[in-house]
């Protein structure tokens, strides 16, 4: 029996023991069966091989063989990876559905990039040119979006030999770099293991908001480009309606969506739904920039503990092109699962809650992908790769491990409330428990580029609803009419914060987005009717003529003032103060 | 693959049978094991080999079986049901055997239980609405072909008698489409089995019903394998028959416990509350079954049925559930205590899919604007009486009495309905306005003027 052969000694669900993989390395992929089922080396004990098989299992048995492949997990990068739809391994499931059915049968396959496509490759070196890993070669355009930049791969340094305009397919020769070790043509695809961070020339510190048109995150708990976010929450408080809406308004501009073992109709929604909506910057189908993984709860749950990897990959590779992206996972729980799921089949010793004791390291190593950098490359080039990752706590428990690991390396935590999504208040994100610790360079950048009152204006408003929640208490107590009418118009002031500022409806078309200069106009909005009517109170004015205002009702349309029509809100401030001022003393 | 048969079996833990010295094995297999000395067999699958010894698992127990007496035979292939459009009127029990008299099913196709799971790209989505003539459900919680929404009971509500009423009356608008109920029983009463073929006769549903039942007595560990029989049928008449199929799984509760049980034999490391690590992942190949596919006019919607042990919606079993279906219907034991049939707990309640069913051309276009209006003002209502039994009803402002009392009708007329009242969507929309409209007109922000003009009763 050769090297690259051994045979199967034990199959317990998704895992399969090998034996007689002389030199097999840990994470290489192998080939199990005679259905060649995909699979992985996981763990190696003496000559016996773990591996987690990306199909499942049934059928396979003691004596059949096992064939190494030599190489890692990796995947494919190059054009015709946006709009593609994979399964966790990058098995495309357009291609497999046109080919296999409407079920995903066992040992399919298909590559990643189509081979049929044609691209037609630009050069933007010339020959002569010394050239080194990263640097840019050329450009085809992918989509309407995305110009796609042909890097030199990673360890190629050398002189530009060969290089020309060129139509083709992905395997087409762009260009041929003479090596210290002899030519190397370079196609339009290349290779990279998932597990393995792809190299950058440094990181830097995220400064610039990642804005996404939802309120209460730009205003209250910001992101910034390259920076890592979770939305944990029980199921029923909106997750994955977050998750969608990032997706959809993020102003980043390439998304990669992994579905990780969550609802299949989801993942539909998604691909239905994609190409039907515009990108508010560019009025193109937001599909034109995104990347969706769906490895649903029902596919192998080996492939769903590859497929955040998988994704990940694929958004380092854009973001090494010097684009903004951003990658949305849903749900890390499902992931977390996935690698208890393998750790108790390889019977190692359970951490908390039966979780692989390396949880927390893995999840580490997770989000540390993200981040602001500097690409390789001779041009200097900038890209940002954000993270946010969904965690669905087991009944909404916040302490459980998953949640824990995950708030202990990301910067930003939007909580899900279900009290708030049974009350129909949505994004159910609770605004007293939840933080962002990007806030400093958000206010930052927002004061010096939008309006130097931002961050006043953000820190008022908290004020009024963190107040807000204790005299709640004090209500519950003694009844709303034991309260100063001071305290009373505090409530008030709150509740429109809430209900006219917080409160977005993500299916209404005019209030799904909201631009950060109108998020900041219409807050102010509602901050300016608290400060005309204290002293109004004060002076005598009944606190229920102040409520029973009509301007009251605009302010509480105001949400969905269009986006070029800003003015409106200075017209309804106007009109606040004179409605104010004309109430009898 | 040859069959191959051993008389080496080692040991028997739970419902599990250890055999030794096997050869040319593959997990999934399914086995017949023999008691020397007498003719019934019981049948078993493999849950594990490792190298010469296999674990495999007994669907129909381990009692009265000693492991020198066992042959057991290997039998190359995986479990599967013959399926035939003739199983439509059919009794199964839980080994897919007829139970009803009547003669054997000549298959048109044998098929593996697991199936495959739907590439997402196959899928369509799920929009048309099902009317199941149950007001909180069609108007609040609206279901539509190709979802799955489970409800989640306790025990001692009439989860049974609701089932019941939506396998009788679940219907789409559209005339002349094929529709069929599978109903699974996993680990139910007599009683309660008796009540739904008895009510499945009396409404000659039976005519178009397939149905799998494993009483409370029969063995546990063949619960794990009647939902997947009775979804693979599901696949067929759908996908290969072109019908609309209704499955109902009740009690998803006596499955995970099965499920339990076969863990905790092979020593695994557990989860929560003992249920396996891989609990969620074991739901969801049954919940994930649900759908549609593209160019298929078929179509496969679940109810399931789960009791939440100590009325406890976190706990491990509607928990995951919750995560993976697609909304949840919640019983409630205060209501059923007030006598109102059936108990919908409506704020809790979800269906996620309902955007995409509801309005015009589906149901009605007022239909979002009346059911956020009927939600608002019954939270309000709610609220108001919590409050009033702190601090007493003389607290309460005079529009917070108005909508005490909106919640209570609202309860009384809305949630409230006959076994046997089927009620239209027009009919709930109706019942809906006539609610409304004991609310002054200025506090109806949720719906449009317009439809407030052509609605709210005159």
């Amino acid at each position: 029996m050769n090297n690259n052969q051994g045979e199967v000694v034990k199959v317990s669900g998704p895992l399969v023991v090998a034996r007689g993989l002389a030199g097999a390395r840990m994470y290489e992929m192998v080939r199990v069966g005679e259905m060649r089922l995909f699979g992985e080396i996981i763990e190696i004990r003496g000559g016996d091989c773990s591996i987690q098989v990306y199909e499942e299992t049934e059928g396979i048995g003691p004596g059949q063989p096992v064939f190494r492949t030599g190489e890692a997990l990796s995947v494919e990068l190059g054009p015709g990876l946006i709009r593609s739809i994979y399964d966790g391994v990058q098995r495309p499931l357009n291609d497999l559905n046109a080919k296999f059915g409407d079920f995903i049968v066992r040992g399919a396959e298909s590559p990643a990039l189509s081979r049929e496509t044609q691209w037609t490759f630009e050069p933007a070196a010339k020959t002569g040119d010394k050239v080194a890993s990263g640097d840019l070669l050329g450009t085809v355009q992918e989509s309407k979006l995305v110009v796609h930049k042909i890097m030199v791969p990673a360890g190629v340094e050398g002189k530009i030999t060969r290089i020309g305009p060129v139509t083709g397919n992905v395997d087409t020769r762009v260009a041929v770099i003479e090596t210290a070790n002899g030519p190397v043509d370079v196609t339009m695809v290349q290779r990279w293991p998932v597990r393995v961070g792809r190299p950058v020339k440094r990181k830097l510190p995220p400064t610039v908001p990642m804005t996404t048109g939802q309120r209460v995150i730009d205003m209250f708990f910001p992101m910034t480009q390259g920076g890592t976010a979770c939305v944990p929450g029980p199921f029923g408080s909106g997750k994955t309606v977050v998750q969608h809406q990032l997706a959809k308004w993020a102003n980043a501009q390439i998304i990669v969506y992994v579905g990780c073992g969550e609802r299949g109709n989801e993942m539909t929604d998604v691909l239905m739904e994609f190409p039907e909506l515009k990108d508010p910057d560019s009025g193109e189908p937001l599909m034109e920039r995104t990347v969706l993984i769906a490895n649903t709860s029902n596919m192998p749950v080996a492939a769903r503990e590859a497929s955040v990897f998988t994704g990940i990959t694929i958004a380092e590779y854009f973001r090494d092109m010097g684009y903004s992206v951003a990658l949305m996972a849903d749900s890390t729980s499902r992931w977390a699962e996935a690698m208890r799921e393998m750790s108790g089949r390889l019977e190692e010793m359970p951490g908390e809650e039966g979780y692989p004791a390396y949880l927390g390291s893995r999840i580490a190593s997770f989000y540390e992908r993200a981040g602001n950098v500097l690409c390789l490359g001779s041009d200097d080039r900038a890209g940002s790769l954000s993270l946010i990752g969904a965690v669905s706590p087991p009944g909404g428990d916040f302490s459980e491990p998953v949640v824990q690991a995950t708030l202990r390396v990301v910067k930003v935590f939007w909580g899900l409330d279900d009290k708030l999504a049974f009350a129909r208040h949505f994004p159910a994100i609770n605004w007293l428990t939840s933080y962002s610790l990007y806030q400093e360079a958000v206010d930052k950048y927002a004061n010096e580029h939008l309006d130097k009152g931002w961050q006043e204006t953000r820190q008022r408003a908290m004020g009024i609803l963190q107040r807000e929640a204790d005299l709640d208490e004090l209500v519950r107590l003694v009844g709303m009419d034991a309260l100063p009418v001071d305290d009373r118009l505090l409530m008030q002031a709150a509740k429109m914060i809430r209900e006219d500022f917080l409160h977005q409806n993500a299916f209404d078309d005019r209030d799904t987005y909201t631009s950060l200069p109108k998020q900041f106009r219409l807050l102010n909005l509602i901050l300016h009717f608290y400060d005309e009517a204290r002293p109004a109170l004060a002076q005598g004015v009944s606190l229920s003529a102040l409520q029973g205002l009509d301007v009251l009702e605009d302010v509480a349309r105001a949400k969905l003032i269009p986006e070029d029509n800003l003015n409106e809100f200075d017209r309804l401030k106007e009109r606040i103060t004179q409605a104010v001022a004309a109430l009898p003393r | 693959m040859v069959t191959r048969e051993y008389r080496t079996a080692r040991n028997i833990i739970g419902p599990l049978i250890l055999v030794e010295g096997v050869e040319g094995i593959s997990y999934g297999e399914l086995t017949d094991i023999k008691t020397a000395g007498q003719d019934a067999l019981r049948r078993g699958k493999v849950l594990e080999v490792n190298g010469d010894k296999a674990v495999v698992q007994v669907f129909e127990g381990t009692s009265g079986l000693a492991p020198q007496d066992l042959s057991v035979k290997f039998l190359g292939k995986s479990q599967e049901i013959g399926v035939s459009a003739d199983m439509l009127g059919r009794v199964f029990d839980g080994a897919g055997r007829p139970i009803d008299d009547g003669p054997p099913i000549i298959p048109e196709k044998w098929l593996n239980v697991n199936g495959s799971p739907m590439n997402p790209y196959a899928r369509d989505y799920p929009n048309e609405f099902i009317q199941t003539g149950i007001s909180t459900i069609d108007l609040l919680n609206t279901l539509v072909r190709g979802q799955k929404l489970p409800i989640f009971s306790a025990s001692g509500l009439p989860h049974s008698r609701m089932a019941a009423q939506i396998a009788r009356q679940a219907k789409v608008l559209k005339t002349g489409e094929r529709f069929a109920v599978i109903f699974a029983a996993m680990g139910i009463t007599f009683e309660e089995s008796e009540f739904f073929i008895a009510d499945f006769r009396r409404t000659g549903a039976i005519e178009r019903a397939v149905l799998f039942i494993n009483l409370a007595d029969d063995p546990a560990i063949e619960r794990i394998s009647v939902p997947r029989m009775a979804l693979t049928t599901a696949e067929f008449l759908a996908y290969e028959k072109g019908m609309h199929v209704l499955v109902i799984l009740t009690d998803l509760t006596n499955y995970c416990e099965a499920l339990r049980e076969i863990s905790a034999a092979r020593k695994e490391v557990p989860g929560r509350r003992g249920y396996p690590g891989y609990l969620y992942t074991d739901l969801s190949s049954i919940y994930e079954r649900a759908g549609r596919i593209k160019g298929k006019p078929g179509s496969i919607t679940q109810f399931p049925v789960l009791t939440m042990p100590e009325d406890d919606k976190t706990h491990p079993i509607p928990d995951l559930t919750g995560y993976i279906t697609e909304g949840q219907i919640i019983l409630s034991r205060p209501i059923h205590a007030q006598g109102i049939y059936p108990p919908v707990d409506v704020l809790p309640s979800l269906s996620r899919l309902k955007d995409k069913g509801i309005g015009k051309g589906k149901t009605r276009e007022d239909h979002a604007d009346v059911m956020n209006q009927l939600y608002s003002a019954y939270a309000r209502g709610k609220n108001a009486k919590e409050l009033a039994v702190v601090l007493g009803e003389s607290a309460l402002s005079e529009e917070d009495l108005l909508f005490v009392k909106f919640a209570d009708a609202f309860e009384g007329k809305f949630i409230r309905q006959g076994e046997d009242e089927n009620r239209p969507i027009e009919e709930s929309l109706a019942i809906g306005w006539s609610l409304l409209a004991m609310l002054p007109r200025e506090s109806l922000k949720r719906v449009r003027d317009e439809y407030i003009e052509k609605y709210y009763p005159k």
